[in-house]
């Protein structure tokens, strides 16, 4: 065996039997694996500056919903229900399900009838004068729509009704504060 | 810059240091010649040799280094240590079988000769093959280099039983060996002949 062979072959074994340092801690640039200073400086700037993006849309967009003018339109007429009795309706869009309820003979209340879980519609239970989401259970109050129990996060969305003679008009949606 | 190598032949140093004055003109490192330069035997020759760095194909340098401060990019060239991280340690200026690298204390870092990256990088010889009058220093094409040399340029240069195979050339008399050894003590004779690992110098 020649003394080059004999050397080719140490380079060889010390290559095979290379640590786990040497594949870490590698001689070549482009085998770096660690961030820069500057990389990392770089990563903190436009990503704290994304996040204050963010949080403005954010706002923003809150700000704009709080702006929303909501339609008058007349939903219902008085004595339509009888009491203890149920009228849906749609309100503000033509898409957004509302419930009415007639609690007492010159009473009457109105939700979004989408729960605020998952969005599957709530219905009127009589016998226990409660709203009741029949998907996980949840229930609001009737009263003011606040939730009494189970899993959704906030109180039903409340329609504010207003008397004009004989018609009932739903000026506003409003959300109800977390109790 | 694409298919230009260095080539070191030592036989052409006149010892002019125009070399060494160039490399100490660069902005980069002001007054801190990479250049190495050598009288070999000063009472008896006027000899002289200067070298470059010859940015081997696996760095001793860069293997020892401790703090992980010199690369080796992707051209092969071996660059200086990287300020952030060099230790100023001086592993690699005692790793070195060429003796390359320096330890400049002003700087607290290790400096070696990065073949003029600012030059090369962007088309341009490196400074000291580009000064120096006798082309001990060259940096030309290697297919032009059969035509303006009588010499053979070889890579491989052997420390005992290492063979270290370098990016920058080595000028050699054509019928001389094919990996020179520039370690003095390989030419000392050390134990049996025929025993393996010993080098037989010729």
């Amino acid at each position: 065996m020649s003394l080059e062979q004999l050397s080719r072959d140490k380079i060889e074994s010390a290559r095979r039997d290379a640590a786990l340092w040497r594949e870490e801690f590698s001689i070549f640039k482009a085998d770096e694996k660690y961030v820069t200073r500057r990389q990392l400086t770089k990563f903190l700037t436009l990503t704290s500056l994304a996040m204050f993006a963010g949080n403005f849309w954010i706002l923003t967009k809150s700000w704009l919903r709080k702006m929303t003018v909501y339609p008058a339109r007349a939903v219902a007429r008085v004595g339509e229900i009888p009491v203890g009795g149920v009228k849906l309706f749609k309100y503000p869009g033509p898409n957004d399900q509302c419930i009415m309820v007639r609690t007492s003979e010159d009473q009457y209340v109105a939700y979004s009838q989408k729960c605020t879980h998952l969005s599957c519609a709530v219905y009127y239970a009589r016998e226990k004068n409660q709203l009741i989401c029949p998907c996980h259970n949840g229930v609001f109050s009737l009263k003011d729509g606040s939730v009494i129990q189970g899993p959704p996060p906030r109180p039903l969305p409340r329609v504010v009704l207003d008397r004009r003679g004989s018609d009932l008009i739903a000026i506003r949606m409003q959300d109800m504060p977390e109790s | 810059m694409f298919g230009y190598e260095f080539y070191v032949d030592t036989s052409r140093c006149i010892g002019c240091q125009a070399c060494v004055k160039a490399c100490e003109e660069c902005d980069t490192h002001r007054g801190v010649s990479m250049i190495n330069f050598d009288y070999l035997d000063r009472p008896n020759t006027i000899e002289t040799s200067a070298f470059v760095c010859f940015h081997c194909d696996e760095p001793t340098c860069a293997m020892v280094c401790p703090a992980d401060a010199i690369k080796k990019g992707e051209d092969g060239i071996v660059q200086s240590s990287l300020k952030p991280r060099c230790i100023a340690c001086s592993n690699c200026v005692l790793a070195c079988p060429f003796g390359i690298p320096k330890l400049v204390p002003e700087y607290e870092q290790m400096v070696k000769c990065d073949m003029c990256y600012d030059r090369t990088s962007v088309g341009k010889k490196p400074m000291c093959a580009t000064v120096c009058p006798s082309q001990a220093l060259a940096y030309v094409r290697s297919e032009d280099i059969p035509k303006l040399r009588r010499e053979k340029a070889i890579n491989e240069i052997r420390f005992g039983n290492e063979v270290v195979k370098t990016k920058v050339f080595m000028m050699v008399p054509q019928d001389g060996e094919d990996r020179i050894s520039l370690d003095a003590a390989d030419y000392m004779w050390e134990g049996e002949p025929n025993e393996p690992g010993t080098i037989i110098a010729r």
